[in-house]
C-alpha cells in the first residue's frame, strides 16, 4: 500500500534520512523503532509531505507522492497522527473532529462521530469541552478520532503512547488493534517495545536515518543482539 | 448632557467605519499571519469604486446601495486575486518580505487610483432614503449615521456566526491555531488563505464605501485608515474579532471625547492609548499569544560569515570610488550621493536592531526625525554651531530610543513592531501639533551648515566621514561579544538567557544604539536639506528603511548599505524619469520580493555559495 523508496531528507544542513525503504502492505500494522532522533518522527513527516522528500520515491496505491502538499496526501487516504498530538485547543471536541472529516472511501472503514465515540467513550462526554482543557490521554484519543473523521485507507501514529500512564497505553493497544480488525493499515513509529509487540505484525529498526533490522516482530523478538544494539538505552 | 449623548453616538458611528475595516485586517493577520498593509488601499478602492459605480448606475435608491454591495465584492476579489498572484508565492519568505510586498501593491494601488480618478477630492451621493436626520435630546442626529451604527454590531454578529456556526469557519480557526496540522488533516490552506483575503477585503471595500456620503475621497484616506487600523488590531488583540470591535469603539469614542476635551494632542491620544494597552497587556485586550508566531524576522539559520576577499576588494574600491566622487560627479549627482551617504546610516541602524537583534521596527523614522528636530532646534533657536547640533542629534534620538526599549521590555514580533509604530506616531503628532516650538506642518527653515562646510563636495564629506565611521562602528558591534549576545537572544531567547545573557538588557542597548545612529543621520539630514518637517518622522519614512534594509537583505551585514543605494538611486531616478513614480517603484519592489526573497545581498550570498559547492540549502 505504502512503499518508500530510498528517501532522503534534510533539517537545513543536516542530513535526517539517509535512504529509507520500507513497505507496509494492505491490513498490517507495522513498527518503526528506534532512539531519540534516529529518525522516525521524520520519516513518517516525509511521507506526509510535512518534510521534503530531497531524492527518492513515496509510492502510495502505485503513485509517487513525493513532493505532493500534505492536503493533497491526506485526501488520497494517508491520515497522520502527530507526536505532541497537536489538538486545536480554541476548538471544542466536535470541532477538532469536524476539521478532520472527509467523504467516505470504498475501499477503507467509514467512521461517524457516533462509532468514534463507540471507540472512545471518554470523547463522547467532553463533546463541546475545548481541546486546550483535556488530558494528555485524552488528547491522544481526540487527535486519533480526528484523523479517523478523515476515513483514511492508512494511519500513520507516531509515538501513540508517549508520555501516557501505563493504564492508558494499554488502552491504546486495544484500540490500535480494534482499528486494524477494522481493516485499516497502520504505521507506527514507536520506542516502547513492549506497547509495539502487542499491536504490530512487522517492525523496521532504524538509527541515524538508516534501517538496521526488518523482519516480523517475533523475529525481532528472537534477534537479542539487534534489540540490544539499536534499541536499548 | 444631550451634547454628550450626540458625540457618544458619532463615536459609535465612527467605531463601525473603524471596526470594518480593521476586522478585515485582524482576520487576514490571523489566518495568513500577513501583515497587510496594503488593506487601507483596498479601503481607498472601496471607496473609489462605489463613487464610480453610485454615478455611473444611479437608478433609483437601488443604484447606491447596489453600489456599495458591488464596490466591496469587487474590492474583496482584487484582494483574493492579490493573495493568488503574489503571495502566495511567497509565504515560505520571511514574513517581512510579505509586508514588503503588500507595500508595494500600496505604491501601486496609489498611483492607479490617480490615474483612474485623478488628484482631486470627489464628493460621494448622499443615500437615498437616509438624507434626513432625526432629533435625539433635541440634537439634530443624521439618519444615515445611525446605519452605521447598526452596520458595525450586525458585521460582528454575522462574522462570529460564520467563525463558529458554519464548517468553513471551523477550519479557519482551525488553521489560525496551527497550519501544518490543519493540511495534514486535508485542508487546503492555499484556498482558506484566498477565501479569507476575499473576505478580509470585502470588509474593507465595505467600509471605504460606506464612507460615500460621509466625507470627501481622496487619494490619502488609505493610508491614514490603515495606521489606525493597525492601532485596533493591536488593542483588541491580533485575530480576535470581537476584539477589534471593542477597540474600534474605545478608540472612536477617545476620539469623539478627547477631542472636546484636549484638541491639541488628539493624535498622541490614540497612540498613547495603544502604547499602555501594549505595554499592561502585550497580547491586545481580547487577544491570545499566538503558537508558533515567529518572535524575530530572519531565519535562525542565518549565520553572519566573516567577508570574503572579493568583498573586501569591493569594499576598497567602494571607498576609493567614495574619495574620488566629488570630482568626477556634478552638483546634482553629488547632492543624490551625498543623500545616499546619509540614507546608508539610517538604513545600517535599522538593519543593526532587525538583523542581528531580530526586532522589526515600523517606527525608525521616529529617532531619525528626533535627531533631525534636536540639530534643527539647537542651531536656529540657540544659535548653536552645526558641530554642537551634529553631537546633540545622536544624543537625544539615543535617549529617545533608550526610553521605548526600557518600555517596551519584553514585547518582540509584530507587537514590538506595532510598539514601534505607536511611538513613531507618537513623535509625529508631536511635531505635527506643537507648531510653537516645532513650527507644524511649516517645519523649521534656514538649518544651514557653516560656510566651510556649505559647498556640496565639502558637506559631501562631511557626511560620507560621519556616516562611514557610524556604520563601521556598527559593523564592529554585531562582530564583536555583543553581536553574538545580541543574536544568541534573537535565535534563541530562553537558551541565550540559560547561559547568562540579559537578553532584555541586551536589546535595549541595542535599541539605544540604533537609535543614536539614526539620530546622527537625522543631525546630518537636517542640515543637508536646510530644514525640518515632520515628514522626517513620519511611517513612510520608516517604511523608506524597512525597505532598504528587506532589498538589501537583513541576513547581510552588508545589506543595508546595498539596499539604501538602490533604493534611493532607484527612487532618484524614477522620479526624474516618470509622474507615476510610485507605480514604477511599487512593481519594482513587488518584482524583486519575488525574484530575491532573501534580499540582494542574500542573492549574491547564495550565488557565491554554489560557486564554492557548498551544498544548497533546502528550501524549507
Amino acid at each position: 500500500m505504502l512503499r518508500l523508496e530510498a528517501v532522503h531528507a534534510y533539517y537545513g544542513r543536516a542530513h535526517i534520512l539517509a535512504g529509507i525503504d520500507l513497505a507496509v502492505e494492505r491490513g498490517e500494522a507495522v513498527v518503526l523503532l528506534g532512539r531519540n532522533g534516529a529518525g522516525k518522527t521524520t520519516t513518517l513527516k516525509a511521507a506526509m509531505g510535512l518534510v521534503p522528500v530531497a531524492t527518492g520515491r513515496v509510492v502510495f496505491l502505485g503513485a509517487d507522492i513525493a513532493g505532493r502538499a500534505a492536503h493533497e496526501i491526506a485526501r488520497i487516504g494517508i491520515g497522520y497522527v502527530p507526536e505532541d498530538r497537536r489538538i486545536f485547543a480554541g476548538l471544542t471536541v466536535m470541532e477538532n473532529l469536524a476539521v478532520g472529516r472527509q467523504p467516505p472511501r470504498r475501499d477503507a472503514p467509514t467512521w461517524t462521530v457516533e462509532r468514534l465515540f463507540g471507540l472512545f467513550p471518554n470523547l463522547a462526554a467532553m463533546r463541546d469541552r475545548p481541546g486546550g482543557r483535556m488530558s494528555g490521554g485524552e488528547q491522544q484519543m481526540l487527535s486519533i478520532a480526528r484523523t479517523l473523521m478523515g476515513n483514511p485507507r492508512l494511519v500513520l501514529l507516531d509515538e501513540p503512547v508517549e508520555g501516557l500512564a501505563p493504564a492508558i497505553v494499554e488502552e491504546m493497544a486495544r484500540t490500535v488493534l480494534a482499528l486494524k480488525r477494522e481493516g485499516l493499515t497502520v504505521l507506527l513509529s514507536e520506542q516502547n517495545l513492549a506497547f509495539a509487540r502487542l499491536v504490530a505484525d512487522r517492525a523496521y529498526v532504524i538509527e541515524k536515518g538508516q534501517l538496521r533490522f526488518s523482519g516480523t516482530m517475533a523475529a525481532l523478538m528472537a534477534d537479542a543482539a539487534a534489540r540490544t544494539r539499536y534499541l536499548s538505552i | 448632557m444631550e451634547f454628550v449623548a450626540v458625540q457618544f453616538l458619532n463615536g459609535l458611528a465612527s467605531a463601525s467605519s473603524l471596526f470594518l475595516v480593521a476586522s478585515g485586517l485582524s482576520i487576514i493577520f490571523g489566518v495568513t499571519r500577513i501583515v497587510n498593509f496594503a488593506h487601507g488601499s483596498f479601503y481607498m478602492l472601496g471607496a473609489y469604486m462605489a463613487w464610480t459605480l453610485a454615478t455611473r448606475l444611479s437608478a433609483g435608491p437601488l443604484g447606491f446601495w447596489g453600489a456599495i454591495i458591488g464596490a466591496a465584492l469587487a474590492v474583496g476579489v482584487l484582494g483574493a486575486a492579490l493573495e493568488v498572484t503574489i503571495l502566495r508565492r511567497i509565504y515560505r519568505a520571511p514574513e517581512m518580505f510579505q509586508l514588503l510586498a503588500t507595500f508595494g501593491v500600496v505604491l501601486v494601488v496609489e498611483d492607479l487610483a490617480l490615474l483612474i480618478w485623478g488628484p482631486a477630492d470627489l464628493l460621494g451621493p448622499r443615500a437615498p432614503g437616509l438624507r434626513g436626520a432625526v432629533d435625539i435630546f433635541g440634537q439634530r442626529f443624521p439618519e444615515y449615521e445611525l446605519l452605521l451604527i447598526a452596520i458595525g454590531p450586525l458585521v460582528l454578529v454575522l462574522l462570529w456566526l460564520l467563525f463558529y456556526r458554519t464548517r468553513w469557519g471551523t477550519l479557519v480557526r482551525a488553521a489560525t491555531e496551527d497550519r501544518e496540522m490543519a493540511a495534514a488533516l486535508g485542508v487546503d490552506q492555499r484556498r482558506l488563505f484566498t477565501a479569507v483575503f476575499f473576505l478580509g477585503s470585502v470588509l474593507a471595500g465595505l467600509g471605504g464605501a460606506l464612507q460615500l456620503p460621509r466625507e470627501t475621497i481622496n487619494l490619502n484616506m488609505g493610508f491614514a485608515t490603515v495606521v489606525e487600523a493597525f492601532v485596533v488590531v493591536v488593542v483588541g488583540g491580533l485575530g480576535s474579532v470581537p476584539g477589534a470591535y471593542l477597540a474600534a469603539f474605545l478608540i472612536a469614542e477617545l476620539h469623539a471625547f478627547g477631542i472636546l476635551v484636549f484638541p491639541k494632542i488628539t493624535l498622541v491620544l490614540i497612540f498613547l492609548v495603544m502604547a499602555v494597552v501594549l505595554i499592561v497587556r502585550p497580547h491586545g485586550l481580547l487577544g491570545r499569544p499566538f503558537v508558533g508566531l515567529p518572535a524575530s524576522v530572519v531565519s535562525p539559520a542565518a549565520v553572519l560569515r566573516p567577508s570574503s576577499p572579493a568583498a573586501r576588494w569591493v569594499g576598497a574600491i567602494g571607498f576609493v570610488a567614495l574619495l574620488a566622487a566629488p570630482f568626477a560627479l556634478g552638483d546634482y549627482a553629488l547632492t543624490v550621493a551625498t543623500e545616499i551617504a546619509i540614507l546608508v546610516l539610517f538604513a545600517a541602524s535599522l538593519h543593526f536592531i532587525m538583523g542581528p537583534g531580530g526586532m522589526v521596527s515600523f517606527g525608525h523614522a521616529a529617532y531619525f526625525g528626533l535627531g533631525a528636530y534636536a540639530a534643527a532646534l539647537v542651531a536656529s533657536r540657540l544659535a548653536a554651531p552645526m558641530v554642537a547640533g551634529l553631537f546633540v542629534a545622536p544624543v537625544v534620538a539615543g535617549l529617545a530610543g533608550a526610553a521605548f526599549g526600557w518600555f517596551s521590555g519584553r514585547l518582540s514580533g509584530v507587537y514590538l513592531a506595532m510598539l514601534t509604530l505607536a511611538f513613531a506616531q507618537i513623535c509625529w503628532s508631536v511635531a505635527f501639533q506643537w507648531a510653537e516650538l516645532t513650527g507644524g506642518d511649516n517645519g523649521i527653515l534656514g538649518v544651514w551648515p557653516p560656510a566651510w562646510a556649505a559647498p556640496a563636495a565639502a558637506y559631501y564629506y562631511l557626511a560620507v566621514a560621519l556616516s562611514l565611521s557610524a556604520v563601521l562602528l556598527l559593523r564592529r558591534a554585531i562582530r564583536a561579544p555583543f553581536g553574538y549576545a545580541l543574536r544568541a537572544g534573537r535565535d534563541a531567547p530562553l537558551r541565550a538567557e540559560a547561559i547568562g545573557i540579559d537578553v532584555a538588557a541586551t536589546r535595549r542597548i541595542a535599541f539605544a544604539v540604533a537609535a543614536g545612529s539614526a539620530g546622527l543621520a537625522g543631525g546630518l539630514f537636517a542640515f543637508f536639506k536646510g530644514s525640518v518637517f515632520p515628514t522626517y518622522l513620519s511611517i513612510p519614512r520608516s517604511v523608506d528603511g524597512l525597505l532598504m534594509v528587506l532589498l538589501g537583505g537583513v541576513n547581510s551585514v552588508s545589506g543595508p548599505v546595498i539596499g539604501a543605494i538602490v533604493y534611493t538611486g532607484l527612487g532618484e531616478q524614477l522620479v526624474r524619469f516618470t509622474d507615476y513614480w510610485r507605480l514604477a517603484m511599487g512593481v519594482a519592489i513587488i518584482a524583486l520580493v519575488l525574484a530575491f526573497p532573501e534580499g540582494i545581498a542574500g542573492f549574491a550570498a547564495r550565488l557565491a555559495d554554489r560557486r564554492r559547492g557548498a551544498p544548497a540549502e533546502d528550501a524549507r
